[in-house]
Parts: structure tokens; sequence; C-alpha cells
């Protein structure tokens, strides 16, 4: 059946909504880029289907989204009622007794549950699991009626403890389904059976918080694909990377939190390993921000929370994304100390850089990139704005930033480029030299609007080997969500001493665990090669509260998983080792908790289907040469249309290569190939030539 | 010998700065994923920093460090050098460790590891790491003995001694740390945490010098301070001159039940700052009284959270003048207790706000709660063994121009996030029956102040409970017109009924049986503005939300 072979990856961003098709039996591909609906994000993704052909021929559909991240961002999620242990209902409002920054007091914190909103029930369950009194059934009827009579939409249910015995949550659970109409309940130990209430807490309630939101987006969108005669699997791809059936994203919806930014991650990763470079910084310049993401071995680095917005914690394995504040709209300036500040504070798309000319007149990152010319005033990306006002940028980059540090506006220009560049290779270094990987292993993998345009500084700064630009970086969501594998992740505190360990009774938890987890990803109902199992211990020293992740070498097989104390021994001390320089003989290790993901593999996406056709050359992908500034002086630069190049081509810096979503700087001294498979291959002019000979 | 400094370019400066700060915090990062005790793990009472090779003064420190300490460790890198230049055999491959709060700042729990980093044979600065080890001996385990008279009732005190001689640990002296304390494989496991950070630290340093050359990072440290320097002179220049006076009092010193008092008189002329605090109480014989050098960075703590853009280095302190006379309750010396340093350096934070309240009322913050709340409750097992359960509570920021005082967070003077309640109810045999917010404990105003919390806890098996806290008797003041936040409230369960402790906010070793409950009912912060011009529609939701009841307390 030719159907199930296609394939489309929406990726529905703030402005556009990017679509990518792959039909695996013609080995052929094709993109759409539409408007995005903000509001009504369906009528978007539904046109840009339209473009790809007839919707009811798809196979399947995989989108990442951000509704759900910006329901969080903009508090727009729905009035969550929550039942509780009695004493324990502010515990989402007090956090972990933190403030918003280390130095100044002011500003505030609203929980996403009114105070009001949560209500509390007698019932308790001890450390250990002990259930001191148990719920009552008709108390927990009583307490959603009364929120239903308030005006609740979700509801969440958390009791302290029930990490270590969910049976008093599971009671309640039972109660409230009773009385709540719908399936909008998030119950803490389904959620996250984790230790830590307030984290607890903070995911299952912004869970709630999410279900009708995200629900009646994805109701929405299963009705008009039906609608199309669309007959095929629809799928969300998580915040971990993974693909997960819809039916889990409306149980799980806060695992969608970073659904968009993770496809982009995951594409990066398959294009990077592909073209022979498995480690690399994946880094996303927006207009605000800079996402740095680290790939080792070709495999995503997984952080076990993040904190979307102060207070609002949520604890589900995830891509870990570092971001900082320095995109193309940060604002430069010279503070009072006489020093070159580059944001974090920005503005944004709107008004813009100085140069979109729509009111801002402090200088910004993009306005230094348009002044020394590596920016096209003439033909800006995006479709927007019919050209860039360079006298207006350069006039304010001389006012905020040249004449406080007494240099002219191309000196004054690239200061603020080099400062953002270094904030950029900060962030690169954090992630990649600050856990130990040696950067000349590694190469940048830029994309988003700007990120090709510093891919040369982030080479030098960091001693990277090389940048890999990806032929499409403007599809690199929607690439992502077609390659995504599909994944499910659990996790269940154990607390364990590993001295004296039953490992027969580990055995068992990991093996049925394994079982659960691989239940929910065959469930998905994509077709899969295999699917793996993996387990790791959260494990620490008796005494202290940190833990490092220990990947366990073990499968499950034939009912067993074979572990051993001294299987878990070694691999604990050294996964210790890699973190902290010293072990400490003599004190017990403990483990906390058990992590088990199932993940299937999709059958492999033959990439060398994005290469360019045959027949380019480099000369027919000239197009003239501008004057670019670089370092001191100006360069008569070499311009290019980077997608009419062939296979092969290389082009020596100083050169600009032009695409219709992105504008790359080939530096002096450096130099760009294509690769076989379209990419552009950014790294030193020597080093090439070395190679080559 | 090191070249003379070479000044970077505005640009080099910039990513320097970045670089250099990167370190710092990598080093925090490091003890906190390693240290043993949550006060450092989760609370992050740990700092650490650069040095100057010659005075110590602090040269770069990190984000994430705890705000207290980093006013303090130039004073504990002085100490060291001080020692040093006694003894004149200070080495490559030495590390110093000590815990004196005479000579550093503070108090006992705190130990700092001072290490020297040499380039070139010669010495370019200095990088250390402080954190709060859970127990160093003494009356009281957690060392918070609120009946101290003396320091060597609250733990014992090593001064700046050789830890490490030529990359070889002292195990000797090991040993006798681990002799003294209740719980030796948990400082045991806090000191490996601050080397590793200081590893971590040297061998980033070197990368980051190899790169640059130690001309040019010495004078990007000397760039920092006089960058430092300028904005703390435009950020004083802004304030009207005058002087300005506030005072405010401590409960008592846990001795003897009588108030003490922390007065101020800060002048400002021109783009310079006088901070006297010469009208202050003296020296108290209980654990409540201050060094010099914990007074300074509590000033230093105080002024960063007003003037939040300029930088923590040495520089920003060159245009203050600080009076403190010594043999005062800020200005004391051994063996005067200091256990309770941080209850003496919250008023302190306090004090600067009102005073400068009053010279900017535009950028005024009410009083935030004030009081650590040090609460211990140990014990024995059923199976015999030994439990030490301790920790800081939180309550209320002040009201300020921009918000209402945020709910529940944590002193000024720290970053401290609490352990959750099932951490806790996992290691320790107690269970919490409240963990919650304490209506009418804020101050009213326009902007009211953020809500205390109530904490009740039950002993499953018998416990010797101790409490060290303030604000029983004075609230936090409110200020333009907003009212005062309520006061710190302790109480536990007898046979007799409840009880409250003679000293108010302090109180040692309570015998609670197994099954009762203490009670900490922690203050709000004081309001800002006149209560009359609250929005109708904030006052509305502050009944709801049941924020202020309207019950009479």
């Amino acid at each position: 059946m030719s159907a199930a072979a296609r394939v489309v990856g929406v990726d529905v961003g703030g402005t556009f909504t990017d679509l990518f098709l792959f039909d695996a039996a013609s080995r052929t591909f094709r993109t759409a880029k539409v408007p995005s609906n903000r509001g009504d994000e369906a009528v978007g993704f539904l046109n840009g289907l339209r473009q790809l052909g007839a919707v009811a021929d798809l196979g399947s559909v995989v989108h990442g989204t951000t509704v759900g991240t910006n329901a969080l961002l903009e508090r727009k999620g729905a009035k969550v009622g929550l039942i509780t242990t009695r004493g324990f209902r502010d515990v989402i409002e007090m956090r972990r007794r933190d403030r918003l920054r280390t130095w100044g007091l002011w500003g505030d914190f609203v929980p996403v549950v009114d105070r009001d909103f949560r209500l509390e029930v007698e019932e308790r369950t001890l450390a250990d699991g002990t259930i001191r009194q148990p719920v009552d059934p008709a108390a927990v009827r009583d307490a959603v009626r009364q929120l239903l009579a308030q005006g609740a939409e979700a509801l969440a249910i958390v009791f302290i403890n029930a990490y270590a015995n969910p049976a008093n949550e599971e009671a309640a659970l039972a109660a409230a389904r009773e009385a709540w109409p719908g399936d909008t309940i998030s119950c803490s130990s389904q959620i996250l059976p984790e230790i830590r209430e307030f984290e607890r807490s903070s995911t299952t309630a912004l869970n709630a918080y999410l279900q009708p939101v995200v629900g009646s987006y994805l109701g929405k969108l299963d009705a008009a694909l039906q609608g199309e005669g669309f007959a095929g699997r629809f799928h969300i791809v998580q915040s971990n990377g993974g693909v997960m059936s819809t039916e889990s994203a409306r149980r799980l919806p806060v695992r969608t939190a970073l659904s968009g930014p993770a496809a982009g991650v995951i594409a990066a990763a398959a294009i990077a390993t592909e073209a022979g470079f498995p480690d690399v910084v994946t880094g996303d310049l927006g207009g605000t921000s800079f996402d740095v993401s680290l790939v080792v071995g070709g495999e995503t680095a997984l952080a076990a929370q993040t904190t979307i917005d102060f207070g609002l914690v949520i604890r589900t394995p995830m891509i870990e994304i570092t971001t900082i504040g320095a995109g193309g709209g940060s604002i430069a300036r010279v503070d009072a100390g006489g020093l070159l500040q580059v944001g974090p504070e920005s503005a944004g798309s709107r008004p813009g850089p100085v140069c979109y000319a729509q009111g801002n007149t402090r200088p910004t990152l993009t306005d230094a990139n348009v002044v020394l010319g590596r920016i096209n005033a003439e033909r800006p990306i995006g479709g927007g704005l019919a050209r860039l006002d360079v006298e207006a940028a350069r006039a304010a980059i001389l006012e905020h930033v040249g004449r406080p540090l007494g240099l002219d506006a191309m000196a004054a220009a690239e200061a603020i480029l080099r400062v953002a560049n270094g904030h950029m290779a900060s962030a690169i270094r954090l992630v990649s030299i600050e856990r130990g990987h040696d950067p000349a292993r590694f190469a940048a993998v830029p994309f988003g609007g700007g990120g090709a345009l510093h891919a040369g500084a982030l080479i030098r700064e960091v001693g990277l080997k090389a940048a890999l630009l990806p032929r499409f970086p403007g599809i690199n969501s929607a690439l992502g969500c077609v390659i995504a594998d599909i994944r499910h992740d659990q996790v269940r505190t154990v607390n364990l001493s590993l001295e004296g360990i039953d490992a027969p009774a580990l055995d068992r938890l990991m093996v049925s665990e394994a079982a659960a987890v691989r239940a929910v990803v065959a469930d998905a109902g994509l077709p899969v090669e295999r699917i793996d199992t993996v387990f790791a211990l959260d494990m620490h020293y008796a005494g202290q509260t940190h833990t490092v992740s220990v990947p366990l070498p073990v499968e499950a097989r034939d009912g067993t998983t074979g572990v051993t104390a001294a299987v878990i021994r070694e691999a604990f001390e050294t996964a210790y080792q890699a973190s902290f320089s010293r072990l400490l003989d003599g004190v017990p290790a403990r483990i906390v908790n058990l992590r088990t993901a199932a993940i299937g593999r999709r059958p492999r996406f033959d990439l060398s289907t994005l290469a360019p056709e045959p027949g380019a050359t480099l000369e027919g992908a000239r197009r003239g040469t501008r004057p670019v500034w670089f370092g001191d002086a100006w360069h008569e630069t070499a311009i290019l249309s980077r997608l009419d190049l062939p296979v092969g081509a290389v082009v020596p810096g100083p050169a600009i290569l032009e695409q219709p979503d992105a504008t790359t700087v080939v530096d002096p001294g450096l130099a760009a190939r294509v690769d076989r498979l379209g990419n552009m291959i950014i790294e030193s002019a020597a080093f090439r030539d070395g190679s080559a000979a | 010998m090191t070249p003379d400094p070479v000044t970077p370019d505005p640009v080099t400066l910039a990513i320097l700065k970045g670089r250099l700060e990167g370190i710092a915090d990598e080093m925090d990062a490091t003890l906190f994923r390693s240290a043993f005790n949550p006060i450092i793990a989760e609370a992050k009472d740990a700092c650490h920093g650069l040095y100057h090779a010659e005075t110590g003064e602090t040269l770069v420190q990190g984000t994430s460090g705890l705000p207290i300490f980093v006013g303090a460790m130039a004073f504990a890198v002085k100490a060291v050098i001080d020692k040093v230049a006694r003894d004149s055999d200070l080495r490559p491959g030495d590390t110093f460790l000590f815990n004196d709060p005479y000579e550093g700042g503070t108090h006992l729990n705190d130990f700092r590891l001072v290490r020297p980093i040499y380039r070139q044979g010669a010495l370019f600065c200095w990088m250390a790491s402080v954190g709060h080890w859970l127990d160093v001996g003494g009356n009281v385990p957690g060392g918070y003995n609120p009946k101290a008279t003396e320091s060597y009732q609250e733990g014992f005190r090593i001064p700046p001694v050789r830890l490490i001689r030529d990359g070889v640990m002292n195990r000797d002296l090991v040993d006798i740390l681990a002799a003294n304390s209740r719980v030796p494989t948990s400082n045991w496991g806090d000191l490996n945490g601050q080397l590793n950070a200081l590893d971590l630290g040297e061998r980033r340093l070197a990368a980051l010098i190899d790169e640059h050359g130690e001309a040019l990072v010495q004078g990007a440290f000397d760039a920092f301070s006089a960058r430092a320097e300028a904005l703390m002179r435009a950020s004083i220049a802004g304030l009207p001159d005058g002087t300005y006076a506030f005072e405010d009092v401590l409960d008592n010193d846990g001795i003897t039940d009588e108030t003490l008092t922390i007065a101020l008189d800060l002048t400002i002329r021109g783009e310079e700052m006088v901070l006297d605090f010469s009208r202050s109480s003296p020296a108290a014989q209980g654990p409540v009284s201050i060094s010099r050098a914990t007074t300074i960075a509590g000033c230093y703590v105080a002024l960063k959270h007003v003037f939040t853009e300029v930088p923590a280095n040495a520089g920003c302190l060159r245009p203050i003048r600080f009076v403190v006379p010594d043999g005062t309750l800020l200005g004391a010396g051994a063996p005067h207790p200091m256990a309770g340093y941080t209850e003496t350096v919250l008023r302190l934070v306090g004090v600067i706000f009102g005073a400068l309240a009053k010279a900017d009322p535009a950028r005024a913050t009410a009083a935030p709660f004030g009081t650590i709340n040090a609460l211990s409750m140990a014990g024995h097992r059923a199976d015999g063994s030994r439990w030490v359960m301790f920790s800081f509570f939180g309550g209320g920021l002040g009201g300020n121009p921009e918000s209402d005082g945020l709910n529940h967070a944590n002193n000024p003077i720290s970053t401290a996030t609490i352990p959750p309640v099932e951490i806790l109810e996992a290691a320790y045999p107690v269970m919490f029956t409240q963990w919650a917010l304490r209506p009418d404990s804020a101050g009213i105003g326009a902007h009211r102040g953020g809500l205390g919390a109530v904490y009740e806890i039950e002993a499953l098996v018998p416990a010797s409970v101790s409490l060290l806290g303030e604000r029983g008797k004075v609230a936090p003041f409110g200020v333009g017109g907003g009212g005062p936040a309520a006061c710190n409230r302790f109480s536990w369960e007898t046979a007799e009924g409840r009880q409250f402790p003679p000293m108010v906010s302090k109180i040692t070793d309570i015998r609670l049986e197994a099954g009762r409950r203490v009670r900490l009912e922690t203050p709000g912060g004081g309001g800002w503005g006149d209560p009359a011009a609250r929005d109708p529609a904030a006052a509305a939701r502050d009944r709801r939300l049941g924020y202020v009841t309207g019950a009479a307390e």
C-alpha cells in the first residue's frame, strides 16, 4: 500500500508552519511553508497538508507542537482543581522556597492553580509506604463536586509520599472518576512516581493545566484530518525527542512542552551522524535566545527536568536544551561601568532590530550583521520586509556603542558581533567542555534564522572541528518529526541500599517496567524495526541528595535482565568517576530511582534523498560579489546561491552563501564544501587542503 | 615573574568576564552535585571565587554562590595570606583549610579551602571554596547552640592550616576532623566535593590563561575592579546627599531576654557612602555577635540587592567607608560565640533597606521575614542509629514598588532551596502534619508583604529539639506607610499542653515525646505604601485566596 509509505512531519512555529513529506516508496520528498494561524493553529496545519497533495493519501502525520509551550508561557491553560493531603495544599505555591533571582528581591509568583481551587482531604502515607490513614472516597467525591461547582476544568490529585505507595491516590482517583465528567484527571503517581513533592505536584498540576488545551487542539486536528479522509496514524513529538501517540499526548500533555525544539535537535543529530559527525553541538539562534544541545555518538542528551518560568517546574525526561539570552534581537549597550553588553534584553521580532524600521532605536546583533554587510539588506530572509535600513542601524550602533567606547561605527559593529559570539561560545563550552568533552571532536550544527552567520566564530572560539549546515535549516524541525523514533520513559522511586540488595526483586521490577513501557511504544502503531529497552538508575552515596544517572548495561530478555549487585556497583563507579574526580571508598551506595525507556526504532530515513540534483555547477551558483567587513577591513566577498551548489563544490572564505531561509558566512581562513548529502561543511581552509592532499 | 598587566580591549574584557564567572559557577555546580549534606547540596550554602594574590580581595565571583559568602570570602583569603606571610613557606600544591570565624567571617560550620594558583613560578591569584558542614561538634547537633557563651561550646575551631602539601593530603588532619564531628562521613564527603571544585577550577583557569596569557588576564582583573567601583559610585551618586538613620532590634542573645540594637547612620556625600554602626549594642554574651568581616559582607549583600547591576568584586566597596567599633555586636572578636550570625546579618540587611528607603522612597523595599529559624531534631532510631535533622525555614519578602512581596522565599543572604518534605521523611523518623502558607502573616500596604509559612512536625520516635530563630518580638517593618508583618512563633506539645520558649524564638534541647508535634509559624514580609491605595481587586483576591482572613490573631 503506497499510502502507508507517505509520512508528513509538521512543525507549527510562531510565524510559519513547516511541512516535510517523505514518500518511502518513491524515495522522494516535498516541503511546504505556510503562515501559522496563531490561536487556531489547526487552520495553518490543514492548509499546509493540502499543499502536499490529498490528505487521504497520507500514511501518517507526525507533529511537533508549541501549543503546550505557548499555553504555559502565556498562562492560558485550564482552570485546575487540586485535591491533596490535609496540610499540604500550598506545596505548589511555596515551591522549594526559592526566589526569582539571586540579586534583587522584587517580583511575585502566581501558581497555575488558585489557592481556593486546592482542597485537602484526610489521608496519609508514610515514607516507607505504610498507609497511616486511608482516604475516604466520599470526601474525595465531595471535593470533586465542590471544585466542579467552582468551575474547575481539569483535576489533579497529589498525595504526600504517593511515590512510595500509590494506594491512597488510586483510591482517590477511582472515587474522583465517579464524580468528575470526562478524563481530564491527572494523578501524581501515574504522571511521575518519583520522590519530591513539589516537583511531582508541579508536573502533575501543569499536566492538568494543559490537558484541556492540548486535548481540544488534538481533537480539532483529528476531526479535520478525518474530514479530509485521512485514515492513517497521527502522532506527536515529545520533549524527549521521541514520538508518542495522540492518546498518550492527551494523557500526558506535559511531555509535549519542548516538542518543537526537540524535533529540531533530532533532525540535526541524524543529519550530522549520517554526514560523519556523530558528536555535535546544535545551536538554534532565534530572535531572543540561543538554544544549545549536545549530541554524543549520535545520541541526544536528556535532562531530568526543566523550569518553564519561575516556579513552573516540569520533571520528565526531555532533550537537554541550554538557553542563553543572545539572539538576533539582543540589544547592545554600554553600561555605567563602561562594559559592552549584548542581551539579555531583546527587541524580539516586534519591534525588532533598528534596521526593521518598526520603532526600535537601540542597536541589536542583527543590526551589527547588517552594517557589516553579512546580511543582505536588499533581500531579507523570512519574507516579511522588502529591505533593511542599514543607515538607521549604523547610526544606532554609533550612538549607543561607538561613541561611549570611542569607536567608529564599523569597529563598534564588529565589537557587538564579537561579544555576541563570545556568549554563544560560552553556551557551547557549557554543554561540551564543562561536561568533560573535547571540543576538537565536535562540530557545530547551527540552525534557526541566524545560526549560520556565526558558524565560523564558533569554530574559532571554542576550537570546534567544523560546522555543519543542513541543506534545509528552515525545515529542520519538520524533518525531525519524520526521523524521530518512538519513545516512552517511566521513572519509579525505589530507595534501595546497594549493600545487601535483593537483586532478584529489582530484576522483577525492571522486567515489569520494561513490559509496560514497551507496550506503550508498541501501541503507538507506527512501523518500527525493533524496540530497545534501556535502564538507568539514579544513584548516590548514602547521605548525598543529588544523584548521578547510571546507565545499566543490561537488557530484559526471557523474563530477566540478569542484573546483579556487582553489575550495578561497577556501573555506578564508572558514572560517578566520570562526573567527579573522587570515589568515596567505604561509603555505602544507594539507588533512588529506576528509569526505564522503550525506544521503537523507526526504519532508517535515507538522507541522501535531500542531496542536490546532479547537473549543478559552482559557476552556476555564483551571484556576484559585495563588500563585507571582516575583522578591521572591507573584503570584496563572493556571493553564492547555496542550493545551486553541486556536491563536492568547495568555496573558500570569505564568501556568503544565500538561500531563502538562511544566510551562511564563510569567514576568511575557512572554507565550505558541499558533502554528498547536500550539507555544507565549514572548516579551516588549511585543514581542508591538508586532508585533500 | 608575572608580566605587567595589559588592559584588554572592551570586547575581550566582556568575553573574559563571561569565561571567568563561568569558572566560578562551574565550581559551585560541582560542589552542589557532589556534596553530602543537604545544606550544601540543596540549600547551596557554598561559594567559590578568585582572589587577589597580595590583598586577597575578590577578583571574580560566580553568579550562583551564597550571597553572604560572596562578601566574606576576601577576608578568608586574607587570613591565609597573613598566615603564609608569618611562616613564609607557601608552595605550589598547597591547599589550606580553616573555619575560624574571627579571621574569615561567618561561623564555625563554614569550612574554607584556600589554594594558591601559580603561573611561571609566581603566585598569580588564589582560589577558594567555602561550604557549610553539617556538624562540627559542640553542645548542639548542627552547631546552632542558642545557649553558647563561648565559641568552644559551638564546635571545634581550626585556624588556617595546610590540608594539602605538594598535592598530598594530610591524613592526620582528616582524622582529627573526623573525630570531632557527629557526622564524619558527611563532612568527608563535603570536603571531597570542595576539593573536586578546586581541582576543576584550577584546570579551567590554567586553560584560560594558556589561551590569553597572564598579562591580559591580570589586566582584566584590574578592569573588573575599576568597573565595579565606577558602577557603585554612579549608584551612590544617584541618591540625595544627607544622613539617614535607621535601627531595628534582635529579640535577645539567648542568654538574657533583652533586645539588642543594630543602629545605622548612613551618609551619602556625592559618590561616596559611610555606613556608621557606632550606635549599635555592645557584643552579646550569646551567639549573635558577628565579626567585622561578616558585617562588611552583610552590607555588601544589602547594597547588591538594591544596586543589582554592580558586579561582585572588591571594587564596589572602595567608595564605601565602614565604621564598626571593636567590641560591638557587629565588631566582635574571640571567643564570642557566632553560630547565630545569620540573624544579626539579616537584621543588618533590613536596617540598610530601612535607611535607603528614607534616602530614596521610590526604590524602597520593606523588610523581609528576617530569620533563618535553624531547627534541629535529633535522637535515635528504633535500631539504635543516631539521626540529626537540621534545616532552615522560609518566610515572606517585603512589598516593593514593583510587586507584592514573594510568598515563602529564602533569605536575602542565601539562595537556599528547602529540602522536600518527602526527602526529610525518607531520611528521618518524622512526619510533617502541615506545610502551608500562614494567613495574615504579611504586612499590609499598597503592595503587601509576602506570606510566611506554618510548618508542623510530628516526631515518630522521641526527639531532642533546638531552635535558633528571631523576630519573635518586633515584626519585619513596612515602608512608605505599609504595615509590619506578623512575628515569628514557635511552640511544642507536651502532656501539659502547648509550650512556648522562654527566650521567644530560641530554645535548646526540648524533649519531644513520640507522637508530639512542634509548630513553627514564620513571619511574612513588611508592606509597601499606603494600604488604602491597594487595588480593590487585589484586596478582594487576598480574601478569596485566604491570604488575609480578617480574623484577629
